[in-house]
Parts: C-alpha cells; sequence; structure tokens
C-alpha cells in the first residue's frame, strides 16, 4: 500500500513537470554546463528554475554567463576548438546558421516531434518556424518572444493631448514636445524619448527598426538589409539617412549619456518615470509592472513600431510618396509600418559533441522550461527578460492580471506585440552565415561614430555599404544571396 | 671484513650517477623552462602564424588560409587604418612648422650623439630608429588631433601610457613625499593609498563606472549643485578619455607611491639633515639629495609601469566599450575587438604591432632614462 502511494507520489510529480524525460529522476549523476550571457535577463530564470529541474530529474544545470558581446564568440571557440566544455547555451537563433554550418548544433526535429508536453502547436508560427528551424530543421527551442515595439507614458501624452506616435516624424514631435518635463514627480526634468545607443553592446537593432518601415513595404521577402536582385547593401540611400538623422535628433530629448547606454539602463529609465517614449522589446511591459521597481505601473501603452508615409525607391535610392502600388499594407492613414523580429527570441540549443546523456539532459532542461507551466509565468515577469510567444500567452487575460497588469495595459502590450506578429510586412532578422559581423561589427561601429560625430551621414553609409561588400565578397556574395534569399522568403 | 667507510669522503660516482650529478643544475630548471615554453614561448609563436592566416568557419570546425601580411598592411593602409591610426586632416601652415620644429630637434639630437666621444654604429642605429618613429607619432598626433581628424587605438593608447604614467609618477611621488614625513596616522594613509591597486582591475572599473555615474553615483548630487546635472562625460570624446585615465589613475598610482615611498625612506638622511642644519630648503633638498637618491628607482618604476600601461583593457571595455564612437578604445581593446569578432589574424596583428611599440618605447626609455639615472647614482 505504501509502494503504490510513492509510486503513485512519483508519477504524478513527473505528470506535473511535463518534460518528456522526467520518469524517476533518469539523469542522476548528469551535469550539463548551460551558456548564456550575463543576466539578470535571461540568465535569471534558467538559475532560479535549474534547482527545481534538478529535483524533478537529477540532472544539475550550471548557468554559465558571459557578457552578451562575447557570447557568440566563447560558444563558437568552444565547440569549433573541441573543448566542448559548454554542453548547451541560450543564445540567438541568427547565429544559428554559422554553428550549424560548422556541424556543432545538434539537431532537435525529432525530439521536438515526439515530445508532446510542449504544445508545439501553441507556440507563435514566427517562432516556430523560422527562429526554431533551420533548412527545414529544429535547432533550438524558444524560450523568448522578441519584436521591437515602442512605449509610451499614456499620462504624460493625454496631459499634453497627443496621440501616441505613428510615424518616425510623430515620434520626434512628441518626443521634442514632452522633453524636460516632470513625469515622475521627483522635481527634475525627464526626457522625451529614451533610446538604448551603446557601442558593443544591444542597441546595433535600432537603426533597422527605424529605417525598416522606409526600406520595406512589399512584405517580408522584399527583405530590408540587401536588395534581393544582387545583394546590394541597402544601407546607402536617402531611406537610411533619414533613420540616422531620426536616431541623431533623438538624442536631443534623451538622457546626457544617452550614447553609453545600454538597454539595461533605458529599462530602468523608462519604468522610474523618466521618460516619455522608447524603442525596446517587450522587457518594458512587464518590468513596468513590477511593484518593486516601478514607478509607471498602468501608466504605460505600447505601439506597433513607427512607419513612414514614404518609402524607399530602390532604383533611384530615393524617398517617394506610399501609393497602393508602393505600400499595399500601409495602415488606414497611408502609413507603412515594418515591424522588426529583431533577434529573434532567445532559445536553447543542443552542442552537437556533447555526451548523449548529457544532450538528452540539456534538451530535457529546454523542454522544460518551454512548457507552458513554467513559460506563462515566466513570460509575466519582467527581470527574466522572456517576452510571450505562445499563442495562448496572447489569447489568456487571466496570467497577465495575475501579475499584476492592468486589463488595458495587457490589451495595449499584447496587442503590440500581436500586430507586428501578424504583419505580412514583418522584417525577419539577418540570418546569412556569419551575420554577427555585418550587424555587431560593421553596423554598429559606423552608427557609433556617426552618434559620437566621429564621421558623418554619408561617411556612415559608405562605411557600413563597404563593409558589407568587402564581407560578401570574403564569404561569396552569390552564396550569401541564395541564403538571404531563402531565409526571407523571396524568389 | 669490513669494507672502508664510504662516509670518509666523497662518493666516488661512475657512469649514470655522475651524469645525474652532472646534469642536476639543467634537470633543476627543466620544469621552469617547460613552463615558460609552454606559456610564454609558445603562445608567442602561435601568434606570430595567426598574423598571417585568416580563419574562417567551415563545415566541421574551421579553415586556416595563409595571407601574408594582409593583417597589418589592413591596418597600417588598408579598410582599419581608421581604426588603428585614426583619421587624418589635412595639415596647416602652423602644423607643418610643428612638425618641422620635432624633425629639426630630433635631427640636432642625433648630430649631438654623433659628436659625443662615446657614440657608436650601433648606438645611433637605435637612436635612428626612436627618432624616425617619434617624427611619425609626431605627424599622427597632429594630423589626427589637431588638424580636426580622429585618433586611432594606437594614439589613443599613447595616450593613456604618456600622460597617465606621468600623471601616476607625480602624484605617487607627491604622497610618497608627504606620507615619508612625520605626520599623525601616515600608516593609516599608506594603507589606504595602497588599496586600489589589491583590487583586480575588473573590480576597479566596475567601482569607477559607479562613481563617475554623474546622474546616478555618489558625486551626483555635486555635479548638479555645480551646474554640471546635464553634462555626460561619455558623450564627449576627450572628457571620456580623460574619465579613463582618472580610473588608470586611481589604480595605478599607489603603485607608484608604494615603491617610491620605500626609495624616498632609504635616502641618506644624515644628509638630509645636514643639509637643513646648514639652511637648505624643502626644494634644495628635494633636488640635491632626494631626487638623485630616488632617480634609478623611479626610472625603474616607471619602466615597470609602462610596460604595463600599454596593456589598458579592463577600464575602456567596461567604462565605455570603446565609446564613444572609438574614442576611448585602446590597442588591447581593439585587438580583444577584433578576436571577438573571429579575427583571429587581425587580433594577433594588432598584438604584435603592440608589442613592437611597446618595446621600442621601453628600451629607448631604458637606454635614455633608467640608465641614465644609475649612472647619476
Amino acid at each position: 500500500m505504501r509502494l503504490q502511494t510513492v509510486l503513485a507520489g512519483a508519477s504524478a510529480l513527473c505528470l506535473l513537470a511535463g518534460a518528456p524525460a522526467m520518469a524517476q529522476k533518469m539523469y542522476d549523476g548528469v551535469t550539463v554546463n548551460v551558456m548564456t550571457f550575463t543576466g539578470p535577463q535571461i540568465a535569471e530564470p534558467l538559475q532560479r528554475r535549474a534547482p527545481d529541474f534538478e529535483k524533478l530529474t537529477g540532472a544539475k544545470v550550471n548557468v554559465v554567463t558571459v557578457p552578451f558581446s562575447d557570447l557568440y564568440t566563447k560558444l563558437l571557440t568552444d565547440w569549433s576548438s573541441g573543448t566542448n566544455s559548454i554542453d548547451a547555451a541560450v543564445f540567438a537563433p541568427q547565429w544559428m546558421v554559422d554553428y550549424i554550418s560548422a556541424g556543432l548544433l545538434e539537431d532537435l526535429s525529432d525530439r521536438v516531434a515526439k515530445d508532446k508536453d510542449l504544445q508545439e502547436d501553441d507556440v507563435g508560427g514566427f517562432f516556430r518556424d523560422f527562429s526554431q528551424k533551420y533548412g527545414g530543421k529544429i535547432y533550438m527551442l524558444t524560450l523568448d518572444g522578441d519584436f521591437h515595439m515602442i512605449y509610451y507614458r499614456t499620462d504624460v501624452l493625454k496631459d499634453a493631448g497627443l496621440e501616441p506616435p505613428n510615424t518616425l516624424d510623430e515620434y520626434l514631435a512628441v518626443a521634442k514636445a514632452v522633453n524636460g518635463k516632470d513625469m515622475n514627480g521627483d522635481g527634475t526634468p525627464d526626457y522625451g524619448s529614451c533610446i538604448s545607443k551603446k557601442r558593443n553592446a544591444q542597441a546595433y537593432w535600432f537603426i533597422t527598426s527605424i529605417a525598416g518601415g522606409m526600406i520595406q513595404s512589399q512584405g517580408t521577402s522584399q527583405g530590408v538589409f540587401f536588395d534581393t536582385k544582387d545583394m546590394k547593401p541597402l544601407v546607402n540611400n536617402e531611406a537610411f539617412g533619414k533613420a540616422l538623422d531620426f536616431l541623431k535628433e533623438t538624442t536631443e530629448y534623451g538622457p546626457p549619456n544617452e550614447i553609453n547606454l545600454d538597454v539595461g539602463d533605458t529599462r530602468s529609465l523608462f519604468v522610474s518615470g523618466r521618460c516619455a517614449l522608447s524603442y525596446d522589446w517587450g522587457d518594458i511591459g512587464t518590468l513596468a509592472i513590477d511593484p518593486a521597481t516601478s514607478k509607471v505601473i498602468d501608466k504605460v501603452g505600447a505601439a506597433i513600431l513607427p512607419g513612414s508615409k514614404q518609402v524607399l525607391n530602390r532604383e533611384t535610392g530615393k524617398l517617394e510618396d506610399c501609393t497602393k502600388e508602393t505600400c499595399p499594407y500601409a495602415d488606414d492613414k497611408g502609413v507603412n509600418h515594418a515591424p522588426f523580429a529583431s533577434f529573434g527570441g532567445w532559445g536553447g540549443g543542443v552542442n552537437a559533441a556533447a555526451d548523449p546523456k548529457v544532450k538528452e539532459a540539456a534538451y530535457a532542461f529546454f523542454s522544460y522550461m518551454e512548457q507552458p507551466a513554467q513559460s506563462n509565468v515566466d513570460v509575466t515577469i519582467g527581470k527574466t527578460g522572456f517576452n510571450p510567444y505562445r499563442i495562448s500567452q496572447f489569447k489568456e487575460m487571466d496570467n497577465w492580471t495575475k501579475a499584476g497588469m492592468s486589463e488595458t495595459a495587457a490589451k495595449s502590450y499584447l496587442g503590440a506585440i500581436e500586430a507586428s506578429l501578424d504583419s505580412p510586412n514583418m522584417i525577419l532578422d539577418l540570418r546569412i552565415p556569419q551575420n554577427q559581423k555585418y550587424q555587431q561589427v560593421v553596423e554598429d561601429e559606423a552608427v557609433s561614430r556617426f552618434l559620437a560625430g566621429e564621421i558623418d551621414k554619408d561617411q556612415t553609409m559608405q562605411a557600413i555599404e563597404s563593409g558589407w561588400n568587402d564581407l560578401n565578397d570574403q564569404i561569396g556574395k552569390d552564396d550569401q544571396l541564395s541564403i538571404y534569399k531563402a531565409t526571407i522568403g523571396a524568389k | 671484513m669490513m669494507s672502508e667507510s664510504p662516509a670518509t669522503g666523497p662518493m666516488p660516482y661512475s657512469g649514470f650517477g655522475a651524469w645525474l650529478d652532472q646534469q642536476t643544475g639543467r634537470i633543476m630548471l627543466l620544469p621552469a623552462v617547460i613552463i615558460l615554453l609552454a606559456f610564454a614561448i609558445f603562445p608567442l609563436i602561435i601568434s606570430a602564424y595567426l598574423t598571417v592566416i585568416r580563419f574562417a568557419l567551415a563545415p566541421g570546425g574551421f579553415k586556416l588560409t595563409f595571407i601574408g601580411l594582409t593583417n597589418f598592411k589592413r591596418l597600417i593602409f588598408g579598410a582599419q587604418q581608421y581604426h588603428f591610426l585614426g583619421t587624418f586632416k589635412p595639415l596647416g601652415f602652423l602644423l607643418w612648422a610643428v612638425f618641422a620644429l620635432v624633425v629639426v630637434s630630433l635631427l640636432y639630437w642625433l648630430a649631438r650623439y654623433l659628436r659625443s666621444s662615446g657614440a657608436s654604429a650601433f648606438g645611433f642605429l637605435g637612436r635612428l630608429i626612436t627618432a624616425t618613429l617619434l617624427a611619425a607619432l609626431a605627424l599622427l598626433v597632429l594630423a589626427s588631433i589637431f588638424a580636426g581628424g580622429v585618433p586611432g587605438t594606437l594614439v589613443n593608447t599613447l595616450f593613456y601610457v604618456v600622460i597617465g604614467v606621468t600623471v601616476q609618477f607625480l602624484l605617487g611621488l607627491g604622497l610618497a613625499l608627504l606620507c615619508a614625513r612625520p605626520i599623525r596616522g601616515r600608516n593609516f594613509f599608506r594603507v589606504v593609498f595602497f588599496i586600489p591597486l589589491i583590487v583586480t582591475p575588473v573590480g576597479i572599473a566596475y567601482t569607477f563606472r559607479m562613481l563617475a555615474d554623474m546622474q546616478k553615483g555618489p558625486f551626483a548630487p555635486i555635479s548638479r549643485f555645480l551646474g554640471f546635472g546635464e553634462w555626460a562625460w561619455a558623450t564627449d570624446p576627450w572628457s571620456a578619455r580623460i574619465i579613463v585615465l582618472v580610473g588608470d589613475t586611481w589604480q595605478w598610482t599607489p603603485f607608484m607611491f608604494i615603491v617610491l615611498l620605500a626609495a624616498v625612506e632609504s635616502r641618506p638622511f644624515d644628509q638630509v639633515e645636514a643639509a637643513s642644519i646648514d639652511g637648505a630648503g624643502g626644494w634644495d633638498i628635494f633636488r640635491h639629495i632626494t631626487w638623485p637618491a630616488i632617480a634609478p628607482v623611479g626610472a625603474t618604476v616607471v619602466l615597470i609601469r609602462l610596460i604595463e600601461a600599454f596593456k589598458i583593457v579592463d577600464l575602456p571595455n567596461v567604462l565605455t566599450n570603446g565609446g564613444p564612437g572609438l574614442a576611448t578604445e585602446s590597442m588591447t581593446l581593439h585587438s580583444f575587438i577584433a578576436w571577438r569578432t573571429q579575427d583571429l589574424g587581425g587580433s594577433a596583428a594588432i598584438g604584435y604591432i603592440l608589442l613592437f611599440v611597446s618595446t621600442i618605447t621601453c628600451v629607448s626609455f631604458f637606454n635614455y632614462a633608467v640608465s641614465r639615472a644609475r649612472k647619476h647614482q
């Protein structure tokens, strides 16, 4: 009788955990070293849930953290040199192409197919079919849904009689109008706009979010980085120039040290009530409801990235007014939006050279993290850095109201992400081989030098264009073009 | 019958025993030699190899392609010139005049050496290399800083080295002279001044980042009171460089201080006392007794610090990530960033140029300052 009770209890625990490999602590004695970037975001939920996972399965998970700018290379060095001290990692899906081409990432397709507890059908189509896959195979499990959007202070805009910005020009106008007002009641002037602009950090995606609405208007397969005819970089034209001007002008309405602020800094400023507007991923939405740190609870709205009524003519390099032909997906005000799936959401991948038992345990850990029981909670906590990516997370309001978000705020927040996810003109992040060099090295450095005043707008565009052309030539322009077209679905 | 006791004289070794006895010295040294080869010579050879290759990912791992001196050419003449040497602007008449003055001064220095009694071909060659590099450096500084261009990582590094080491030496010397005086609580000050050196460089960098935060840091109320509340050092290239320098100075002045304090305290006190009785002032005592006594130690400590200063990386990396733009990026950080982007060849090439620049600087300093100070003693 007692034995039956114990077995029934163990079975119930396994069912509750829901992971595929939860039976009878089958990973006793197994240690999994998982690398990700220095937290608290992303690392925090992994570290917090690792002991629970160990209790359920016996597998010990060591979370190793490195600065974001080192993550790509640390993994590459460890795995390609054969050191293999890291068994699995949580990283950007756009980097997986380099790891896969070198044979370093484990194909997880069969495991996912057999893993009913994942409830894979509930994972948003973009993350399921793009972020997790490469070449039709699944190499990563999504743990976070990432999209750029804008946040605004509902109270500040209401007091100023302003509407949330729908275009880049409106964004600048709102930022200018409210800049210098005291927005948190501490008696000091606050800022119209806060955008992370730090070099060698996570700021380099924002230029694409700004330029995107002016460069891509014909749908996702048109692409925003290169011309799909000849792999010509789309960074030396009027649209990109206007985006650079926009980025520089927002600095006038931002904190004095804005060009040295990473996203963590701008998020802190926003939730402490010091900014009226901000560009960010989904993090501000959940950080803003944390009563311990937020001074803007129920004062935050979110919207799709601002667009433009003018789009790039790729032949002339000039901006032209939108028409029905050039902007088929424009909104009812004639504004073309191109929401940017920047980064694509943190996901877990497994080292192909790890011990088979360790691979199984690593997969089980990522599966455990992705399952609704864990994920539905984690995406509502700001410090996790995890944003919603399951379809049910957009539909069920209970999770959000339980976490402290008002229904209005939840609808605004989830609505902005959903609008982006549903857009046929969504920008897919660059996922050609060595994309990290294109964005994190060439583009980031040139934009930083521009913001620091070292080079002017034209020199910046020329620097990025020549840097990208050099990389195309080095790696192989034709190969890069065919991969680029394949990743965005261009013909 | 008992044999003769071996204790009466040395054991007569032969064969393997004798050979072992002869080799004892070498065997004792072997572990140290192996460690040195493994951790110093081997990496040096491998990184020399890396300077002439291009690293690329390939199926199953990576591919190394021999590309000759391309990595060096990219840094000095090619696509990475703006990063390493900087961006140049044409020199105006005044700046050309300054450059001409530098060249004439160097030529005069060379001519004076040739006329001296101890001139040698080897000595002249060394001075010619130093003079040529100084002239090139002067042109680089004039074209990148004074003509309105943008300095690259080489000039940034030399700024940290030359200005930083000079300031640290002067501050360290000043503190050493103060703490050598019979003041109350001097042992306490000695410990306090020494603390920053004990903390790891990254710890110093993060602590200093917190201290230098003019919006939320401990000095924020003061900066607001002084009307600098909206000023951010991180947005201006020179203020950012100076803040990095201040952090470096905070970290390394204790090193200068502790060594110079030992030197000051070992100066001949009977001479100091005699000079005081004879009515010599503080400056005279410093100039004629203290300085000659501490000069050899001072020159040596500066040399050690020079070698270390060329490797500055933690502070600019933590404080600014090399920004704004490239303003605070040192050569070591440049090399680290190149490594981070799998440009292993470029990273190694920067490392080798750094080795060359620091060796020339330190050898020149040794020949023209340390040796002279020792001779003076």
